[in-house]
């Protein structure tokens, strides 16, 4: 525990009057009165549309681009294109760290395409339709360079590579003393012999070029193991598809630029926007005083829009250049190309078991299909999450991050985590068939507890990190019963044309980080104003976090008024929203600011009433003396701060607050009791939470389309907070997961190096009827010790659990001889059961 | 020219409100006319700029072409009619109702809203290459994209292949046929009435075309015979999605059975050659013989004669033998005892 209640008047574990309960959400009516603006919905007086051309090469360059037939037609105001756009820049961290931009980083618009449907220039007109017919008017010359849309392909001898530059991401060793050299794009390929096994299906392991680690004896472990699987297996490329585009708007008044856009985080979206717009103060850092984000509302994000995108700059540098605001509406189209997408992974694993079951090593090999941009943390990710989820006592990991011309990755729903429980579930589904050990119980022993370690040795003393908790045998022991599992394994698998199989998958993944601020004035009508930077991606973290504030204040949330969704509203720093980081963040942050807030009502008490701080306690919307006698409505209080002054009123702040914060609280001073803080406190341990995923399915032998009966989903995910959110969250990524199991994925034509899938109906994301005809959550609620409210966050788990249960469902029906990819339809099962192997292509990427 | 999707492009458009306008509408533009009628093929094309009409004629305002009317013992179904409306008429769900399944199979319920049975018969080929916009046979050049070393075909044919490998996705087709229904087609020129089955064209008689429609004519109507009210059905379609995607193969028997022999069987499947196939070399096998798993076999095994799998589809042949073996003997459902 690291954070202490003063004088323990505070609760630190339920039951709580708010937290852990239902409530309704501030933006919920406008949401489902569709009054909600997302950024599309805005206008601006003469606004201009933008649209873009979009490169029809995988790989090339601009010679030249002819635009003056375009540009001559009546209605068109402007082009943009890279000479316009700023360089990568350096980035600076708020401790004064400086970042190395990415030369090969992107730019928003390119002279150098990296995959077909990278935007290359953009068109500014009176509408869209004018915009549209000056694209086609303009003549491209393009000189097309090699191309390789599978990452095997370009490692085999004499493969092409995607960029000029190389074909894989060298990064520097971790341990290398800074300041690291920044990675760069070498070539490797591989040998003749290395592909020996490629036929079989078994994945080609040449030499690998991130950091390899290891801890334990990894090789004794796999000899004097009872069984040994090497199996390989490859994970779906697959695209975010959030339901609203990466749509912007922009305009200019006083220097200052105006952004509406879609984004998962608000606070943290403002110096991203600077910093790819070049607008950076003297120290190099990025000027936020020049930047307001808009966005009270997003469409989805799931990683993709963690500070919104790049693409958001080119309304804003249009803007510039016209002096008119201008809006660029992404088409599906072109959200398929810029919308990000999660990498796929091959990977092959040597596990160890004992008779027992138990894991004595494990040896993990991956390749990363990287896309043509930033190196991807998805390989390395896998494997630290691997060693977590299945507590290997030794360990070696091997990988590299090839690049392809194919459109940009980026972080999905667990990260590497999820390939990397991809890879490794069917061999524990494997392992219990032919150790005759049950499903759950392989899990179980092999689960971790506790402070359990992850990922290699690090730093001068070479020891392994541990996490805050993990109680996923629980997870596994009450999904058992809820499943009611043990009846279920007993029942015939096999009745006229169909199979039934049942599946469980453990899965784990980040789940908080730390280090935020939290800020809210109490005003003299005795409401409490709470502002948040939080993005409102859809998770209700941007409400949720804050019910502690209300909840440890003793106010009502009626009479809590919630700011957020603009930077112009003064809001403070907040984390970004990404790796389900917000809940924990944010609930330690809303502690330690309601902690500065019932200091100051404590300390205004005494002064006003006599005694000591320490004497007065905070409830019921007044600071009260402990055991009766005098005190004060909280309304009082945020009068009487106004009177004080200094720290009572945010005319004094406090140091170590991040900059935003300061200029928001400057901006608030003076209207009330202010309170405003950042979290400090200390965690002994890495945040992750965790899911087990129960599953039963029923598949159609003389069809191979299986249906998914039944689902359930146990999280340990710390305290629960909002229950309705949690449960959201919860089968909502599970559905994210169960899409990567039944058929999401790309498709390309390798030889023409082009997309195939670009539409909903070609690359299948799971439809409602695709859902679990049952599907359940259930979470544990047991508190996280190493925070405050002991909640973390739930986004990212769900996904490996829901779609690894149904795979290991599906091999319980049917043996392990159908599938070594996901996803697996209806094609590869039939073709397996006729041909009584696993048929299909294995290694092929994108079929 | 740079290509740019999914802004649809100008065009001049014209609501007709009965037949006869839209006939004379069609005559007069003859080529340059596009015949829109729920929309749901139509703006995928024009949203991608692919095809670029001068003219659309939206058929949506013609009340005549929808509705379904008693005929001869059958019914007499509009063109315009919407898929919605033909999955819940009562008498198409009593008598016939292996066209409200393989209606109701189609797309999803906001499109089955919206398009019509005409459209759903007389879409064009879903071909990921030649809805993409490449210049393939179909689109008038010179190469089958899809039938390369490096093509993805997973969804293409297996059957009838020429040249082209494009499938068929209608899901009502093959109920049609099934029905013996037919198909009304008017023109300035005259009415002609076709059998479901001629209705629909391969790439051997015409590779840039599904059906025999040509500039100025229009399907009005399409009629079911009384003969197969009320027999024995069947309908299944496989698919990725349940919901909201088109067929990888869709079978529709229409059957009568004697005891338990087969007295008389119409069989029709999609999705596994660019027009919806009869199978009447099946019906002719399995007339006569009992209903049982032997029949199935033989109609299984002769549905897949001459079938030429490509790189990504041989899942294509035993599924098509296997849902005809269903269309025959029906399913063997599980007992389980949960």
């Amino acid at each position: 525990m690291a954070a202490k209640a003063p004088d323990n008047q505070l609760p630190t574990h339920p039951p709580y009057k708010l937290l852990g309960q239902n409530y309704i959400t501030p933006d919920l009516i406008a949401k489902v009165t569709g009054k909600a603006k997302y950024a599309e919905d805005y206008r601006a007086d003469g606004m201009l549309f933008t649209k873009l051309l979009l490169s029809p090469v995988p790989h090339g360059h601009v010679r030249h681009i002819d635009a003056r037939e375009a540009l001559a037609m009546p209605g068109v105001k402007a082009i943009l294109t890279v000479d316009d756009m700023p360089k990568p820049a350096d980035a600076m961290t708020d401790l004064g760290q400086r970042i190395p931009a990415n030369p090969l980083g992107e730019r928003g618009l390119t002279n150098d395409p990296v995959y077909q449907g990278e935007p290359i220039l953009a068109v500014c007109a009176v509408d869209e339709l004018t915009a549209a017919e000056a694209i086609e008017k303009i003549t491209l010359d393009i000189e097309r360079l090699p191309h390789v849309v599978d990452p095997l392909v370009s490692l085999r001898p004499g493969g092409p590579n995607a960029r000029v530059e190389g074909n894989v991401w060298m990064r520097p060793d971790p341990n290398t003393p800074p300041p690291q050299p920044p990675p760069h794009v070498g070539e490797v390929k591989w040998t003749k012999e290395d592909f020996a096994e490629y036929n079989e299906g078994k994945l080609p392991m040449g030499k690998a070029t991130e950091p390899e680690w290891s801890f334990g004896d990894w090789e004794s472990g796999l000899k004097n193991a009872h069984l040994v699987l090497d199996e390989t297996f490859v994970t779906p490329n697959t695209s975010h598809q959030t339901l609203e585009t990466r749509t912007a708007m922009a305009y200019w008044q006083n220097g200052k630029v105006y952004v509406h856009c879609s984004t998962q985080s608000t606070a943290q979206t403002a110096p991203a926007l600077a910093r790819w717009l070049g607008l950076v103060d003297a120290n190099g850092r990025p000027d936020i005083s020049k930047v307001v984000v808009i966005s009270e509302y997003t469409g989805g994000g799931f990683g993709s829009k963690i500070t919104s995108a790049i693409s958001a700059i080119i309304p804003c540098i249009l803007s510039r250049k016209t002096g008119q605001p201008v809006m660029m509406r992404i088409s599906r189209e072109e959200e398929h190309y810029i919308g990000r997408a999660r990498p796929s992974l091959h990977g092959r694993l040597k596990v160890g078991f004992s008779k027992e079951g138990k894991i004595t090593a494990i040896d993990m090999f991956v390749i990363c299909d990287n896309g043509p941009y930033d190196p991807q943390g998805d390989a390395n990710q896998s494997g630290r999450m691997v060693s977590l989820m299945y507590q290997p006592p030794a360990m070696r990991w091997r990988g590299l991050s090839v690049l392809t011309n194919t459109p940009p990755r980026v972080s999905q729903s667990q990260p590497g985590g999820y390939q990397g429980i991809a890879l490794m579930e069917p061999i524990l589904a494997k392992a219990s068939r032919k150790l005759a050990i049950d499903q759950v119980a392989l899990h179980r022993m092999n689960a971790p507890e506790g402070k359990a370690p992850i990922g290699p040795p690090v730093g001068k003393d070479k020891k392994r990190l541990y996490v805050t908790s993990a109680y996923i045998k629980e997870a596994l022991d009450r999904g058992a019963e809820q499943f009611q599992w043990e009846k279920r394994k007993v029942l015939p698998k096999r009745s006229g044309s169909k199979a039934r199989g049942i599946g469980v998958a453990t899965s784990c993944f980040v789940g908080g980080s730390i280090g935020f601020d939290g800020l809210f004035v109490i005003k003299p009508d005795g409401k409490v104003y709470i502002q948040s930077g939080i993005g409102n991606l859809g998770t209700a973290s941007v409400s949720d976090t804050h019910r502690v504030t209300a909840e440890l204040l003793g106010v009502p949330w009626e009479k809590c008024e919630l700011t957020w969704g603009s930077t112009a509203r003064n809001l403070p720093w907040s984390c970004p929203s990404g790796g389900s980081q917000t809940t924990h963040a944010h609930t330690r942050a809303a502690y330690a600011v309601t902690m500065d807030g019932i200091d100051k009502l404590r300390q205004i008490a005494a002064k006003d009433h006599g005694g000591k701080p320490e004497d007065y306690v905070v409830a019921n919307e007044r600071v009260s003396r402990k055991g009766g006698g005098a005190g004060m409505t909280l309304a009082q209080a945020a009068k009487r701060a106004i009177e004080l002054g200094g720290i009572y009123d945010g005319h004094e702040l406090p140091k170590g607050i991040n900059p935003m914060t300061v200029a928001s609280a400057k901006a608030l001073a003076g209207q009330g009791l202010l309170a405003v803080a950042r979290d400090t406190m200390p965690r002994d341990g890495q945040t992750h939470s965790y899911v087990a995923g129960f599953a039963e399915v029923e598949v159609d032998l003389e069809t191979g389309k299986y249906r998914i009966l039944d689902y359930l989903a146990v999280a340990d995910v710390g305290t629960i907070i909002h229950p309705h959110a949690l449960g959201g969250q919860i089968l909502g990524r599970s559905m994210l997961g169960i899409g990567h199991a039944i058929g999401q994925k790309w498709v390309y034509d390798q030889h023409y190096g082009l997309p195939l899938a670009k539409r909903f109906h070609h690359n299948k994301p799971p439809t409602i009827l695709d859902a679990p005809e049952n599907m359940q959550w259930a979470a544990l609620d047991i508190p996280d010790p190493e925070t405050p409210i002991g909640a973390r966050g739930i986004g990212e788990p769900p996904v490996g659990a829901g779609c690894m249960a149904i795979l290991n469902a599906l091999s319980d029906a049917l043996g392990d001889e159908i599938f070594r990819r996901a996803p697996v339809t209806s094609d590869i099962i039939l073709a397996s059961l006729e041909a009584g192997k696993a048929a299909g292509e294995h290694l092929t990427a994108h079929i | 020219m740079a290509i740019i999707r999914d802004i649809m492009p100008a065009f001049e458009l014209f609501q007709p409100a009965n037949t006869d306008d839209a006939l004379a509408l069609v005559a007069k533009h003859g080529k340059d006319a596009w015949v829109m009628a729920g929309g749901l093929d139509t703006f995928d094309w024009l949203k991608d700029r692919i095809k670029r009409p001068k003219v659309v004629v939206d058929l949506s305002q013609v009340k005549e072409l929808a509705g379904i009317r008693p005929w001869n013992g059958g019914l007499e179904i509009g063109a315009m009619t919407t898929l919605t409306d033909v999955v819940r008429h009562p008498v198409v769900r009593e008598k016939f109702s292996i066209l409200a399944t393989g209606a109701e199979a189609a797309a999803s319920p906001q499109i089955r809203n919206q398009g019509t049975l005409g459209g759903n018969v007389s879409q064009d080929a879903r071909c990921w290459y030649y809805r993409g916009g490449w210049n393939c046979y179909r689109a008038g050049g010179n190469t089958c994209y899809a039938d390369t070393p490096t093509a993805i075909n997973r969804e293409h044919a297996i059957l009838n292949a020429d040249r082209c490998v494009a499938v068929n996705p209608s899901d009502s087709a093959p109920a049609l046929i099934a029905l013996d229904a037919q198909m009304v087609i008017r023109s300035s020129k005259g009415e002609r009435v076709l059998n479901a089955e001629d209705y629909f064209v391969g790439p051997d008689i015409d590779i840039m075309h599904m059906n025999v429609l040509r500039p100025g004519d229009l399907l009005t109507a399409i009629r079911i015979p009384a003969a197969w009210a009320g027999t024995h059905f069947y309908f299944e379609k496989v698919r990725d999605r349940n919901v909201w995607d088109f067929p990888l193969v869709n079978v529709a028997s229409a059957a009568v059975f004697s005891g338990d022999r087969i007295e008389r069987i119409r069989i029709a499947v999609n999705g596994v050659a660019a027009r919806p196939l009869r199978l009447k070399q099946v019906e002719d096998a399995v007339t006569g013989k009992p209903r049982n798993e032997a029949t199935a076999q033989l109609g299984g095994h002769l549905a897949i004669q001459g079938a030429e799998p490509l790189r990504y589809n041989g899942y294509k042949v035993p599924l098509l033998r296997n849902l005809v073996k269903r269309a025959i003997r029906g399913v063997e459902e599980p007992k389980w005892v949960s």
